[in-house]
């Protein structure tokens, strides 16, 4: 019963007693365990971006009125298969003057960042990678990394446009960080402790209730720090050319181009463990085996929505995407962790009682979003948009539209 | 503790590796013709113009720029954040007066016009 309602926690247990009964020193049971669980999380987060990409194409497929991919295997969803055979069998092509070493560090340096994030997060009620006590902060620094790979990939490849795009995404990561991180204090604010595994036992409810203002700007500026669509001006073809992953071919691109996806699918996972509740839900407490099918099912839907996002709105230009999060998110996500602070500080001293502090908070969150929603108005107003003059217009047949007004020369 | 930081450290260590092996099989599973005209730097179908390291806007130092000053910001604000049940309400107006002052620093920038990016 044991291995089917906490089947980690027991296989963990089981064998970390028969290294031990082996007669290991405990230092090196708890790295052989350490190795095993960070294996195991490596290798079922690469082999979980096949799932990713192969639901993604067929929901974009979906949202664009066609079928996704649907020859390779039952409804297409063998697709991936023959795409990393294609992958793995293509000529690594590098350019002339290309800075060797770290033009091959940076696409393992992009799926390493997005592989470590993976260690904070918990799966299920006690089975985390590493239960750090400044988990939040190591997200933040961690997800940097990825910039920077991006950084050395554009610079690396001696190539003009792989520079600007690798500037301008770094201009784009680097805007959206403030309010990502803005955001993300609110549950520190909400849960007083920055790890995740605290802010996941933490929420009594969950904090998409208290705050779904801070929800919705994670949200937005999550896609925008993995660089999906509407904010993936990086890598658009008509616009750079492909960005920083020009000289990039075979599969140190599709190290890119998975880094990508499981980014996307992490985020999801983050923005559940800190505002969905992670693992809760009825039963999870007894049951940890459904804590985890909960937190995916979760994620799952989250990054549904960054699909459903991805096929819906048009790509966002730079300077549009720039003063959107410099001006708006910044200001509103200031605004936001201040009100939020001051009334939780008030409830604390208060002893408000678990409703009131629900209603308090959505109040402020629901207040914002009124406020901009009135700014929106505001300068929707300031500048009108242009309608279409519809003139009816005859059109002569066989006959010149020009007026017979000129004498003959 | 220390046993989770040892985890992110073994952590690290695989998927630093993990990357790699996938890469170096790719190296004997695929071809290997360079060719001097396949190794070309790209620039939309035509011969490369110029050095590669060119000029660029002075608008990206300006982001660079405000972004430093929020991230420090906000690296402080953790510790605030974290100690609310300890601090008085004062502590509390104290962090709020903190985040004014950025708010005020934001709109500075932005009238001075750093925040522009044509």
């Amino acid at each position: 019963m044991a291995l089917l309602s906490d089947p980690v926690i027991f296989i963990a247990n089981w064998i970390e007693n028969l290294l031990l009964g082996w007669g290991l020193a405990p230092l090196l049971v708890t790295i052989i365990m350490d190795l095993l669980g960070a294996g195991i999380i490596s290798v079922a987060m690469l082999l979980l971006v096949v799932i990713l990409i192969v639901l993604e194409r067929k929901l974009i497929g979906r949202l664009q009125g066609r079928f996704g991919p649907n020859r390779v295997g039952p409804y297409g969803l063998l697709q991936t298969i023959p795409d990393m055979i294609k992958i793995f069998t293509k000529e690594y092509i590098t350019p002339q003057g290309a800075d060797i070493f770290i033009y091959n560090l940076a696409p393992i340096m992009a799926t390493s960042a997005v592989l470590l994030l993976w260690a904070v997060i918990p799966y299920a009620p006690r089975v985390v990678g590493s239960d750090i006590n400044v988990g939040v902060l190591y997200l933040v620094a961690v997800g940097a990394l990825g910039t920077l790979a991006i950084l050395l990939a554009g610079f690396s490849s001696n190539n003009k446009y792989a520079l600007l795009g690798a500037f301008r995404t770094v201009a784009q990561m680097i805007s959206y960080e403030v309010p990502m991180v803005l955001a993300l204090l609110v549950p520190v604010i909400l849960a007083r402790s920055m790890g995740v595994n605290e802010i996941v036992n933490a929420q009594y409810v969950w904090y998409v209730i208290l705050a779904p203002l801070a929800t919705l700007i994670l949200f937005i500026t999550a896609m925008a720090e993995v660089g999906r669509a509407p904010f993936d001006l990086l890598e658009a073809e008509s616009e750079i050319v492909a960005g920083f992953h020009i000289e990039y071919s075979g599969l140190k691109f599709g190290f890119f181009y998975v880094a990508e996806f499981l980014h996307a699918f992490t985020i999801s996972g983050v923005i559940v463990a800190m505002f969905f509740g992670g693992w809760r839900g009825p039963g999870a407490e007894t049951y940890p085996i459904l804590g985890f099918i909960y937190f995916m099912i979760k994620t799952f839907l989250i990054y549904f929505g960054t699909i459903w996002v991805r096929g819906s709105l048009p790509r966002v230009r730079i300077d549009q995407l720039l003063g959107f999060g410099w001006k708006i998110l910044v200001p509103v996500a200031l605004t936001l962790v201040i009100f939020t602070a001051v009334a939780e500080k008030m409830m604390f001293l208060m002893a408000a009682t678990v409703i009131v502090r629900i209603l308090v908070h959505l109040v402020i969150n629901l207040l914002l979003v009124l406020v901009l929603i009135v700014i929106f108005r505001a300068q929707e107003a300031r500048r009108p948009l242009r309608k279409p003059v519809a003139e009816p217009r005859t059109v002569a047949l066989g006959r010149h539209s020009v007026p017979p007004e000129s004498p003959s020369a | 503790m220390v046993s989770n930081w040892l985890f992110i450290g073994i952590f690290l260590l695989i998927v630093a590796i993990f990357p790699g092996a996938p890469i170096l099989i790719a190296y004997f599973l695929a071809p290997r013709k360079p060719n001097s005209l396949k190794s070309q730097i790209y620039e939309c179908g035509i011969e490369t113009v110029g050095d590669t390291w060119v000029q660029f806007k002075v608008q990206y130092y300006n982001f660079a720029l405000t972004f430093l000053i929020f991230d420090v910001e906000i690296v402080f604000l953790f510790p605030w954040a974290i100690a609310f049940n300890q601090l008085s309400i004062f502590g509390v107006l104290a962090g709020v007066l903190f985040l004014v002052i950025l708010f005020a620093e934001l709109l500075a920038a932005w009238q001075k016009g750093a925040l522009e990016w044509v």
